[in-house]
């Protein structure tokens, strides 16, 4: 494909990875890392959250140094050493979050720190000439003069890809480019990655989005648990392929079997109108033992409408009705009595006491029942704590300090906490972020556990397939509102991401 | 480092490291200096382990004491009080007056009584004006502590009536710090008996749990229902209240009113110190009442000590600011080494 109109313009440049393994804190994150990227090819890297293909598109661009194995480029033994060493090179990244000065023009943000100079002043009008030869090399139509501030995403990702060109990249990694674009933006880009391979400079890409690699990438390369699993042309690779390459069983597995949806239940909890800071006006209903997954983009304000309806957020319209009772807003403990309980986003920051007991984290938020009068029952306590925490799979001694436990762990010790009572309604905001994928599973298999008895659940996630694999229906959110509702045959990754990732509506709010 | 593939459960398992690695070096490092100092002012002066010197050693830290463990909840949960200093003399002044102006048994029950509440009152003005008002403790406390003073002299000058200094050598009164049930001071069992109620408080409450949660994580304790506003108050509260007793307490030693911002901020000052030495976080979510006690006697030692082997007190500010920096120096590289 590409291959054939690499011009003369770009070094080209044969990497090869040998060998490598990295550990973080002792924990092997990639081992024994053969890699070949071919110049002119656009390379995929694929894997679930923690399989190392953000560790190893780091290494590759000489963010993280390698414990182990070497890198040859163009046939010479090299080590890994610092950013600058292998922008040297000729490798760069283009970091998620983008280093721009969103004040500058775009050439001056291209030429930042090497901008052509006249007895110290910076001399425009070459600049200028210099960063129009540069684009239009590149294939790139951008306004030199425009302030970088003001374009959107998917130009910003331009002016990083010419800032890496300028300085004689010719290996590009991309480490998830898109997780922040619009559809429309997404397209755009797509059509850079191609104008780059298509110029002669190789790009690894970092991605979530199977269809995406499959579309764009000449090869990909799966990994799992720290381990290359195979690197193919991506011609003879599927979606499903892909994901039982990257999962080491098929998808069915990864997923506890659904109960069908059920229909009469009771709805115990009800949600009309709601308004908070970030929530534009939300209804929708949870039937006991049903399983409501709610999608959408970062910052749609999905954690939002869970705070809210938990009373953690001041809400300034609309009811929350649990099982019959309207719940008091902005008071988290009417949320409690009326046995909703959430289990926050964020463990560290929201969820646990990192310092504190197992065991403490555990009872925190039920403690008063373990205390008549306020004063703690020990023995009480310690076989709680014990008989729910064997429930969810923690194992060890449980007075010991929740943060030595792995993220899977923690995850754990939240649901012990959520599950140390009989709730209604369980909210459970993005269960399996940075969870090992052996504890992901229980983490799955207790929330169906729920809902089969009979409690409503609300999982949150931005993992499309999860929310898909668990959920009986499921809500995309964006903009604080619901903009689709989805169940059985239409609850498809295409139809949730077509609806998250519309354009921004024009909000009719003054 | 190895890179052997153990299985990641193992990791979670819970490990048996070597009986050295399992004691929190981090919450009994105050011991280690204490006994030392202990030690050799044993063998160095004749005079420091007697009854007396130990005796009277404690009779003068226990105002200092009570102050400093009701403090330690305070920083626990996550706030800081600088007003402790003001709010002491506040109350000793308000005593002071009621006790000349009444006089008789009836004053001194009107001074004791309306002293200690002054107290609490500034703790729970504290406590809404650090959590519902939104600012911060340091800040807010530090403010308090100026208005708190000023009203001490507008007070104390109804007292004294203009001349002199505020004198209650009554005997309705001093009684407080004259009684020695079994021949120790009655100042001393106030405080023993705070000290011990106030550990057990924390130890085995609810409270004393969430004031570990409200400092540890504010957001994951609000999360988990808990009132971590009202949780933070109660401990501001109850250091105003501490405050308002030891004012009370040590006016009865004296017994005039040693009226001065600077003994009130050097009494803050020494509560915090005292605290930081013990080893309790000024972070928050970490601490215990013991090591604030012997945080508080170590300095005091330190300072019994200077003076009995007759070294220029004014190396003991040179020395104790030696140890608060090494104290939270210590603090600080073991949170570096556990993470």
């Amino acid at each position: 494909m590409p291959t054939e109109t690499a011009d003369a313009g770009a070094p080209q440049l044969e990497v090869e990875l040998r060998g490598v393994g990295k550990s973080f804190g002792g924990l092997p994150v990639l081992q024994g890392i053969d890699l070949r990227l071919v110049p002119g090819e656009v390379h995929g890297l694929v894997g679930e959250n923690g399989a190392g293909k953000s560790t190893l598109a780091k290494i590759i661009a000489g963010l993280y140094t390698a414990d182990e194995g070497t890198l040859v480029v163009n046939g010479e033994e090299t080590g890994f050493g610092s950013p600058r060493e292998a922008l040297d090179r000729g490798i760069s990244a283009i970091a998620q979050e983008l280093a721009l000065v969103p004040s500058l023009s775009v050439a001056e943000n291209v030429y930042l720190g090497r901008e052509p100079r006249v007895l110290g002043f910076i001399d425009r009008r070459r600049l200028r000439k210099k960063f129009v030869a540069l684009a239009a090399g590149a294939g790139f139509d951008l306004d030199p003069d425009r302030s970088v501030g003001s374009m959107r995403i998917a130009d910003q990702q331009k002016v990083e890809i010419l800032r890496a060109l300028a300085r004689g990249a010719s290996v590009i990694v991309m480490d998830e480019p898109t997780a922040a674009l619009s559809a429309s933006d997404t397209e755009l880009l797509h059509g850079v990655v191609r104008q780059l391979a298509a110029s002669g400079h190789t790009v690894v890409l970092v991605s979530h989005y199977l269809s995406e690699v499959l579309e764009l990438c000449d090869t990909v390369t799966i990994l799992r648990d720290g381990k290359l699993i195979r690197t193919a042309r991506t011609s003879s690779e599927t979606e499903t392929t892909l994901i039982e390459g990257m999962l080491g069983r098929t998808l069915d597995s990864v997923f506890p079997d659904k109960s069908p949806a059920p229909a009469g239940a009771d709805e115990v909890l009800v949600v009309r109108d709601l308004v908070a800071p970030g929530v534009n006006g939300v209804s929708f209903t949870v039937r006991a033992g049903e399983i409501v997954g709610v999608a959408g983009l970062v910052g749609a304000g999905r954690s939002e409408i869970a705070h809210a309806i938990f009373g953690a957020a001041r809400r300034s319209g609309g009811s929350v009705t649990a099982s019959g009772a309207d719940l008091r807003p902005s008071a988290i403990g009417s949320a409690l009595r009326g046995g909703v309980f959430l289990i926050p986003e964020s463990r560290k920051e929201q969820g646990l006491v990192m310092q504190r007991a197992i065991r403490e984290n555990v009872t925190l938020s039920n403690l008063a029942e373990l205390a008549p009068a306020g004063w703690i029952r020990t023995g009480a306590e310690r076989r709680e704590a014990r008989k729910i925490l064997d429930g969810v799979t923690v194992i060890g001694d449980d007075r010991r300090s929740v943060s030595d436990l792995s993220g899977g762990n923690q995850q754990k010790v939240l649901f012990a906490r959520a599950l140390q009572r009989r709730r209604r309604v369980l909210i459970a905001d993005e269960p399996t972020r940075g969870v090992d994928v052996g504890s992901r599973r229980s983490i799955y298999d207790l929330i169906v556990a729920q809902a089969n008895q009979g409690i409503g659940v609300v999982v949150i996630s931005s993992d499309v397939e999860e929310v898909l694999g668990l959920a009986h229906r499921i809500l995309v959110v964006r903009g604080g509102r619901i903009v689709g509702e989805f169940s059985g045959a239409a609850m498809t990754e295409e139809n949730i991401l077509t609806a998250a990732f519309a354009d921004p509506i024009t909000s009719e709010d003054a | 480092m190895t890179n052997d593939t153990a299985p990641k459960a193992a990791a979670d398992v819970a490990p048996t490291p070597n009986l050295l690695r399992r004691i929190p070096w981090r919450s009994i490092a105050i011991l280690f200096p204490f006994l030392a100092v202990f030690i050799a002012l044993s063998i160095g002066s004749p005079a420091f382990l007697s009854f007396y010197n130990v005796g009277n050693v404690l009779d003068r830290q226990s105002g200092i004491l009570i102050v400093a463990v009701a403090s330690t909840l305070v920083l626990i949960a996550g706030g800081i009080d600088l007003s402790v200093g003001a709010t002491y003399m506040l109350s000793a002044v308000i005593c002071g007056t009621l006790i000349l102006k009444v006089e008789g048994g009836a004053g001194a029950a009107l001074g004791i009584v309306l002293g200690v509440l002054a107290g609490l009152l500034v703790g729970v003005i504290n406590g809404v004006v650090s959590t519902y008002l939104k600012i911060n403790p340091l800040i807010a406390t530090l403010a308090m502590s100026f208005i708190i003073l000023g009203v001490t002299k507008l007070v104390s000058q109804i007292g004294k009536e203009g001349i002199g200094q505020l004198r209650v050598d009554v005997d309705e009164f001093t009684w407080i710090a004259s009684t020695k049930p079994l021949g120790i001071s009655l100042p001393t069992w106030i405080a023993f008996v705070i000290v011990v109620v106030l550990a057990i408080l924390l130890w085995r409450t609810t409270w004393g749990r969430y004031i570990y949660a409200a400092g540890g994580n504010a957001e994951a304790a609000r999360l988990a229902g808990i009132r971590v506003n009202l949780v933070r108050i109660s401990t501001f509260a109850l250091s105003g209240l501490a405050a308002g007793v030891a004012g009370v307490i040590d006016l009865a030693r004296v017994p005039s009113v040693p009226e001065s911002d600077a003994i009130a901020t050097s009494l803050t000052f020494t509560v915090l110190a005292g605290i930081v030495v013990g080893g309790t976080s000024i972070l928050g979510g970490e601490g215990a009442i013991w090591r604030t006690v012997l945080g508080i006697l170590f300095i005091a030692m330190l300072y019994n000590g200077f003076t009995l082997l007759r070294i220029d007190p004014l190396f003991q500010g040179i020395a104790l600011g030696a140890i608060i920096l090494i104290a939270v120096g210590f603090d600080a590289w073991s949170r570096l080494r556990r993470t």
